[in-house]
Order: structure tokens, then sequence, then C-alpha cells
């Protein structure tokens, strides 16, 4: 049985891919930071403070969280991942978007041209209800379908 | 060209449909889209000095430089000249072994690329890395009711609550498109009802307490809320002056990184508050008692990172933020004190102050106090701390400081001032945070 949430457009798009999902703020340093260092191809969460996703290959993966936390450069790591090819193909937020992550899917988004669907304010009980591992529709005009 | 909610002007649009270059463009693009995702609803010009996050050539995100470099090409500038945070090594002062230096120049192997990128588009010259940019010797300060667009967290809320300049707490990259563009979406601290507090903070502690502590205090509870705090006149008395500024640096800059604080206001003592006074607040505020019980749950609430909590420390950081020069001769009198009490005449822990060059310049003229420092056995740099943390052979050793910050990005343990004075001359760590 699929269940159906709708939040606030950030960067549109329809999707399909599977969750990974994190409930505590995602820290994109510390996450992308050995994948980054080892010009590797595929995106191993590396960072150990957060058991949700500690070890996932983040690529290609549609990331499912309440908020980015974290160092200042966060924002320029998720441009970096993105161009490389290794970043998310959508991003879930159930809170309001912050600074950090707005700043990196929009300067991929337009500097190069690689888009991550971003959708913001799905609330809590999208965050309650997604498990990693689903597969999960995003469409254009902000529904998230988890089936 | 892409549908826009934002409000824009005839040029906006002009740009926004390639006629000023694709550089332009998509410049302009990035920082309207940043804007629609606050719900800013215009653009408004930027009026006040322009200050960068980052000052290091990470490896990794060649990405970013390479989008500098199509910024170069285009020939665009910042609008005015800008300072940037610290850069992250100083083998002359730092001291570091080969390990250490080798892993810094893997980490930070775009460093000179990123530098000469800056200067391409505007550093205002080679002293410029620092995280006090408001510091009179480095002079890029701006004036009360200013618009800015600054990343720098320590920065941000010293230029918003104690000059009264007006910036959101922006994400870097974001703030350089804005400094070359010239505006800044209008949401948040820079508007008036962004600027009202949603906290009263009440400090009834039997003294000041320690600024980093009040800080962290606050942040961890009004997180990014705006904080009306009252009873530090009591202690600091009324009005602005060196030593009220640097406790309110150290105290913003432990607010902004414990939690994520972008303003606060201090009754009777920063602009804001002097001006409107308890207005400021909401009407359905909410209020957070600090007394001396509190200061001590605090503290002890930091976790070590340490492995043995007993060990000597390699290292002790003082000045994240950056020092400012008066800060520099109280550290180098309570240290004199100290070692004088002790009977001794050099320090047991290499102790590394930080402050920006143009301080450090400053502070140099004064030979007999540079001297003095040196003597001692402590130690004078531009660096970031922080960035010094960021190297894993570094970061596995025990180090001390007196920084909220420092502690809350790294493995760093944190001690009040006394505390450090008495393990920097005894060698020996006792007190401290999460002993119990």
């Amino acid at each position: 049985m699929s269940r159906t949430f709708k939040g606030r457009v950030v960067i549109g798009g329809n999707v399909t891919g599977e969750s990974v999902v994190t409930h505590q703020g995602f820290n994109v340093l510390a996450s992308y930071l050995k994948a980054l260092g080892e010009r590797s191809n595929t995106a191993i969460c590396s960072d150990q403070n957060n058991k949700d996703i500690f070890g996932k290959d983040l690529a290609g993966k549609i990331i499912c969280l309440p908020q980015t936390i974290g160092s200042t450069t966060g924002g320029m790591i998720l441009q970096s991942v993105a161009n490389l090819g290794i970043g998310p193909k959508a991003m879930l937020f159930s809170e309001h978007i912050d600074s950090l992550a707005a700043a990196g899917i929009i300067l991929c988004e337009v500097w190069n041209q690689k888009t991550i669907v971003t959708i913001d304010q799905l609330g809590s009980e999208f965050l309650d209800y997604v498990k990693t591992g689903q597969q999960i529709e995003v469409k254009e005009d902000g529904t998230v379908i988890v089936m | 060209m892409r549908q826009y909610k934002m409000e824009l002007s005839d040029e906006e649009k002009e740009i926004l449909e390639g006629k000023h270059g694709e550089v332009m463009r998509k410049i302009l693009e990035s920082v309207v889209l940043y804007g629609e995702a606050f719900e800013a609803k215009r653009l408004i010009p930027i009026d006040g000095p322009v200050h960068l996050v980052t000052s290091f050539g990470l490896s990794g995100i060649e990405t970013v430089f390479d989008m500098m470099d199509e910024l170069i090409e285009a020939g665009v500038k910042a609008k005015a000249p800008f300072t940037v945070d610290p850069r992250p090594m100083d083998f002359e002062n730092v001291e570091c072994s080969d390990v250490q230096k080798k892993i810094f120049s893997v980490l930070y192997s775009n460093q000179a690329r990123y530098e000469e990128q800056l200067r391409k588009l505007g550093l205002k010259n080679d002293n410029a890395f620092t995280c006090t940019c408001y510091m009179p010797q480095v002079g890029n300060v701006p004036k009360r009711g200013q618009v800015l667009s600054w990343a720098e967290s320590s920065a941000v809320v010293y230029a918003n609550s104690v000059i009264g300049a007006r910036t959101n707490r922006t994400s870097g990259i974001i703030e350089l498109l804005c400094g070359i563009l010239g505006k800044v979406p209008e949401f948040g601290l820079v508007t008036d009802e962004g600027r009202r507090a949603k906290w009263l903070v009440e400090v009834k502690t039997s003294k000041l307490p320690n600024a980093q502590v009040l800080g962290s205090a606050i942040g961890m509870k009004v997180v990014e809320d705006v904080p009306y705090i009252v009873g530090l006149d009591k202690f600091l008395g009324k009005g602005l002056n060196s030593t009220t500024e640097d406790y309110l640096k150290d105290m913003g800059a432990a607010s902004a990184s414990n939690g994520a604080v972008g303003l606060y206001h201090v009754e009777n003592i920063t602009p804001e508050a002097i001006e409107q006074g308890r207005d400021l607040l909401v009407k359905d505020y909410k209020t957070y008692m600090i007394d001396d019980e509190e200061i001590e749950r605090v503290i002890k609430s930091y976790p070590v990172l340490w492995k043995d909590l007993n060990a000597k420390p390699a290292k002790c950081f003082i000045g994240c933020p950056h020092l400012s020069k008066n800060q520099i001769y109280e550290w180098i009198e309570k240290v004199s004190h100290r070692l004088a009490k002790a009977g001794k005449d050099k320090v047991e822990i290499d102790t590394v102050l930080c402050a920006a060059p143009d301080v450090i310049s400053d502070f140099k003229t004064d030979e007999e106090a540079y001297q003095k420092l040196i003597d001692m056995g402590l130690h004078l740099t531009y660096i970031c701390p922080l960035m010094y943390m960021s190297n894993p052979e570094c970061s596995k050793q025990p180090i001390i400081t007196n920084s909220n910050k420092l502690r809350t990005y790294s493995t760093a343990r944190f001690f009040l001032d006394d505390e450090v004075l008495d393990i920097i001359v005894t060698g020996i760590v006792q007190g401290g945070a999460g002993d119990e």
C-alpha cells in the first residue's frame, strides 16, 4: 500500500528512486568526505555519528531528512558530489530547507546543470513513515508517493 | 526563462534573460532561487563590506574552484574589496610533524589556486584572512543599519548584534555571488520583523559568567531564534567599550556554533536594545533563566572526546574566534602572572594564540610585549584552529581550548580560562567539562 505526502517545491522534477532515510540532521561534509577524498564512483556515507546512514551508498538515492547540519562548506560539498555524478537523485526535507542545503542544490542546478529534485516541509509524519530501501516517486508539483 | 515568484526589476529581468551575459545570468539566478527558498519577495542592495566564509582550498571540491574560474573569466568582481576567513596552515608558528604536514598538503591541495582566485575576485590584500574582519586593524567594518551578505557565523552574529548591521547567516559561495551582484534577498535578519526577539534570557548569576559558556547555554536553548538578554549590564556596565565588545564577540560565536544564533540583543548594551528596549520582544516570547547552577549544568554537559581523560595535552588553542589586540595583552598578563605564581618561566603545553594577521602585525610593533610572549613559550598565529583540527593526525591528539566553537566542531576539550592557565603552566589536566 502506498502513501502520499505533499510538500513545497524547491527544485521541481519527476523522479523515482530508492530512499535513504536519516532521522537526525544530515551532515553533508561528514557524509561525503571519504567519497570525495577517494574520488570514488560510489558515495558510501562516512558520517560515523549518523547510525541511520553510516556505510550506506548515497549515490543516486532519494535522501529523506529533516535538514542538513554541519560545516558551512556543506553547500559546496553537495554541489561537488552532484557534479561528480554521485549526488542524490532527490532530497526530501520534513522541515523547511536550511541555507546550506539550499545553496548546494541551487548551485549545482544553475552552474553544473545537475538537478537534485528538492521538496521541503513534508512534515514529521513523512519522516516517521518512510524507511530506507523503499521506492519513492516524486512529482513536479511536490507530491511524494512512498510505495 | 524559468518562472520566478520574486518581484524583479526590469534590469533583473534583463539579466535573467541573459542580456548581461551568461555568467551574470547564472549569478542572479542562483541568488533569486536561494531567496525564493526562504520566501524572499525581492532583492535589496548591499551597502556594507563583503566578507567570505571559505578560506581553504579543500581537496575534492574542484567543482567549486572551476565555478570560480568561470566567474574570473567573465571578468566579474566583488563590489568592494573583501576579507575572507583564516588560512588553514602556518607551519612557522604552529608546530606540525612531517606526517601532519603531508596530510595538510593533500587535504588543502587547492590552497594556492584558491588564493589566486580570491585575489582576482577582489580580495582586499594578502593579510585579509581572518574571521574577525570587523577588528579596527583589519578595517572591513560595517556600519549600523548597513545590509550585508555574510556567512561566517561568528562574524554574522557580531555584525548583527554588536554593530547593528543586517545580514542573514548566508551560505558560503552564495555570499560571494551576492557580493558580486551587490544585492541580497530580503528575508529573516535583514528585515525589522526578523530582528525581533522570541526569547527573554535573564542572566541571574552571582558574577559575570564565562562568555563562551553563556553563549553556548543561550545557543543550545534558543537554537536559531533571536534572544533579548537582560542582566549583563550589571557586570559589564551600560553601552559598548572594547572589553564588552570582546566579551560579546566570544559569547556570540558560542551561541552561533552551539546553536544557530544570528542576532542577539543585550539590554542597555547593544545598539538596537538601547534604542528600542523590550519593545524588541514579540508578544508571546519565551523566558530562559540562567543562574550559577545552569552555567554549571551546561559545562558538565559537554562530551569529552579524548580516549585518555588524563592525557597531557599536545596543544592549547586560544582565539576561536580570533583574538583582539586587547585579548592578546590580557592573555600575556594572565599567563605571566600564573607562571610567576608557580615560579616558572615557560608554559609546559604548546600554547597557540590565534588572531588576524593585521592584529598580529599591530601587536608586534610592541617589541617588548612580543618578546615576553615568545619568552613564555607562547605562539602567535593567523590560522583557523578548526582547520588544524580537520587533519585526522592532529585531531587524534589531546588538544585543549577555551573556545566553545572549537569544542563543538572538533575533538578539542573545553576548559574555562583559569583552568586553561593551570593546565598550560603545570602540564596537568584538572577540572573541565564532562568530568563527572
